[in-house]
């Protein structure tokens, strides 16, 4: 019976190709928009989370003021050298601790210029970033105690003022101090936000503070901490170490902040997550729209059947056998317009996922519920056509034409 | 050939004073005004009577299309008149069969996939659908034509499509209203013969609404509507 109910839906459908097209087209579009912004939402999110990896799981980052954000120049005072030193004597959970202060610097180099970011740091800043060396070396204890102006450069500035030309030991110009090129970063490639990693100029930290920003400052403490030791742990023993040091009463809100690769990774893809919602939005709609459509094409169905219905009821079929038939046929209308959008989603977004360069990332579970939420549709909508060709009267559906 | 049922034995069909009344108040209209009828297992009955006389209504009625307004429509005995749809359904699809005189058949399915309809209804597997409804097709002498859509076939190889259809699942009763009504003298005689056909051969009890006196001969009964009302019932003396 649910064969032959099939087979006969399937030839309704046949019948009127065109205008079976027409009637999924909305189901199509829904799901296809729902596939595609998963689809490309998990891949960015993958990306995120790849390069939130790459920093080391076990970064925490200690900044200044309360929520990160947009506004994050805050009035909150800044850390000074002997936060740092504190935090390095006192945390034992910690495996290296860099503190950081950038500026925005004009580096020149024979004819060439280019504007980057001076970030002052100190070696463990390499060990915290999980950053190792193409070439040269690293700051030595004396470079750093004296604030000594040499830097360890990034590919893409290295790019940009040398070519392919070896840097270590020459001399560049930073806004109006020369400096010694001692090392030269390996390439990390684009960032979560999209700037380009490779793009700094690394300095002892004294040397910034002093040639540069003028102040005593640290706007920036970034740490790792030792294998085995949850983030947790080391993130609550700097926050309580922090507020002591910054004489925080226990009613008051921290004036800093210690994020972990988790709320980072969670900020970041916060905005993805916006948009996700945004499209669902629009693929609700569409899925709605293409209910109606199904639902009137099924209303118009029944109409033009009615003397089939008729004949169906006289020769002996059940009310709910004519239900049946007409609801899998607005079921079988609305699982193919899943499918072709499911087709069309995996297609368009391979497509768009190479244009936008993020990875395609096949998420089974969001196929399998659009298709079913598209069958669903087959069934919401359909079910009032459906019930009123089952309803008719025999005798007077035979009448009719 | 007389029928002498034992007394125990319920008549296959009885109406005891049926009516029917169409719409309400004002605008009601009686069309049946108290029938009484018994149609035995086997017999051959022809309805005849004026436009409007009520036959049309009264086959609704015995075919459990519609249901009387009052009095008892019994089968075999049982009250079946008062039945919900769905069972009214399954009295239809055990017991009776249809031909109308509009054919109505599915268009724009094969004639062999028509006669097969009835037989998807009552679930038969699809070999034996095939075979039971080629057999029908056969019996009307249609089996060239199985793969045919109506359209394609001419009025008289319709309505004989439709008696196979009717005829496939061996009903008690098979209930035609009409069904010469659109077909030429020759065509007619051809449907005749096959009701008479299945009336003898298979024992189908055969219930027909004409106009036409030269089709209630093959009839072995003859029932006169007039104004709702059965006006005469005759015995048909000798059959063609
Ligand atoms: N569905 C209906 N609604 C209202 N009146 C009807 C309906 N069907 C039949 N009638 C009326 O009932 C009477 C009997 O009709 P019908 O049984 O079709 O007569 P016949 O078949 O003998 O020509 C007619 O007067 C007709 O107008
Ligand atoms: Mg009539």
């Amino acid at each position: 019976m649910l064969w032959n109910t099939l087979t006969l839906a399937f030839r309704e459908i046949r019948r009127n190709v065109m205008r079976s097209f027409l009637t999924i087209l909305g189901i199509v579009i829904g799901v296809a928009a729902v596939i595609v912004m998963v689809t490309l939402g998990g891949g960015a999110t993958a990306q995120v989370t790849d390069q939130i990896a790459s920093l080391g799981s076990n970064l925490l980052m200690v900044r200044p003021g309360q929520r990160m954000g947009p506004g994050s120049s805050s009035t909150a005072p800044p850390f000074s050298m002997a936060d740092v030193e504190a935090i390095s004597r006192d945390i034992t959970s910690l495996a290296a601790v860099a503190p950081s202060l950038s500026q925005s610097v004009t580096a020149v180099y024979g004819n060439e210029n280019w504007t980057t970011t001076a970030n002052g740091s100190n070696d463990q800043f390499f060990q915290v970033r999980n950053w190792s060396l193409d070439s040269g070396r690293v700051f030595t204890e004396s470079e750093l105690r004296s604030g000594k102006a040499v830097c360890v450069i990034g590919a893409t500035v290295r790019k940009e003022l040398f070519g392919a030309q070896d840097p270590i030991g020459s001399t560049i110009r930073l806004g109006k101090v020369a400096c010694q090129v001692v090392g030269l970063l390996e390439s990390k490639g684009q960032s979560t936000m999209g700037n380009d990693q490779d793009d700094i100029v690394v300095l002892p930290l004294r040397t910034v503070q002093r040639r540069f920003a003028g102040t005593q400052d640290v706007r920036l403490i970034q740490v790792s901490v030792r294998d085995g030791i949850s983030t947790e742990k080391a993130k609550e023993e700097i926050e309580t170490l922090l507020r002591k040091r910054r004489h925080i009463a226990p009613s008051e809100d921290d004036n800093f902040q210690v994020m972990d690769m988790k709320e980072i990774a969670s900020m970041l893809t916060g905005t993805t997550r916006i948009l996700t919602s945004l499209l669902g939005a629009v693929a609700a709609v569409s899925l709605l729209v293409g209910g109606i459509g199904i639902m009137n094409i099924m209303l118009v169905s029944v109409t033009e059947r009615t003397r089939e219905i008729g004949i169906r009821l006289a020769i002996g079929a059940l009310e709910h056998e004519v239900l049946l038939q007409f609801l899998v046929e607005a079921v079988v209308l609305s699982s193919l317009g899943g499918v072709v959008g499911i087709l069309l989603a995996l297609v368009s977004s391979l497509g768009l996922a190479s244009l936008l360069q993020i990875p395609f990332v096949f998420n089974t579970s969001i196929v399998l519920v659009a298709f079913l939420f598209s069958a669903a549709v087959g069934v919401v909508f359909g079910f009032f056509p459906a019930r009123k060709a089952a309803q008719l009267d025999p005798i007077e559906a035979l009448r009719h034409e | 050939m007389t029928m002498n049922a034992p007394s125990s034995r319920p008549p296959l069909i009885e109406l005891r004073g049926v009516t029917k009344i169409y719409g309400r108040g004002q605008a009601s209209m009686q069309a049946l005004r108290g029938i009484d009828l018994r149609i035995e297992q086997g017999d051959f009955v022809a309805v005849m009577g004026p436009s409007g006389s009520g036959k049309s209504t009264c086959m609704n009625i015995l075919g459990c299309l519609d249901s009387p307004t009052a009095g008892e429509y019994l089968f075999e005995g049982v009250e079946v008149g008062a039945l919900s749809r769905d069972k009214r359904a399954l009295l239809r699809r055990n017991y009776l069969g249809f031909v109308f005189q509009g054919f109505n058949l599915l268009n724009r399915t094969s004639a062999l996939e028509n006669v097969e309809l009835p037989l998807i209804y009552r679930g038969t597997p699809a070999s034996e659908r095939h075979e039971q409804a080629y057999k029908a097709l056969e019996a009307v002498g249609l089996e060239a034509w199985a793969s045919h859509t109506p359209g394609e076939l001419s009025g008289g190889q319709q309505q004989r499509v439709a008696i196979a259809r009717a005829i496939v699942t061996h009903p008690r009763v098979l209930l035609a209203d009409e069904p010469t009504g659109n077909l030429d003298s020759a065509r007619s005689v051809e449907i005749m013969e096959l009701l008479q056909h299945f009336n003898q051969e298979l024992g189908i009890t055969v219930m027909m609404v004409t106009h036409e006196p030269d089709m209630a001969v093959y009839a072995k009964r003859c029932v006169h509507f007039r104004d709702g009302l059965v006006e005469k019932d005759l015995a048909n003396g000798g059959v063609v």
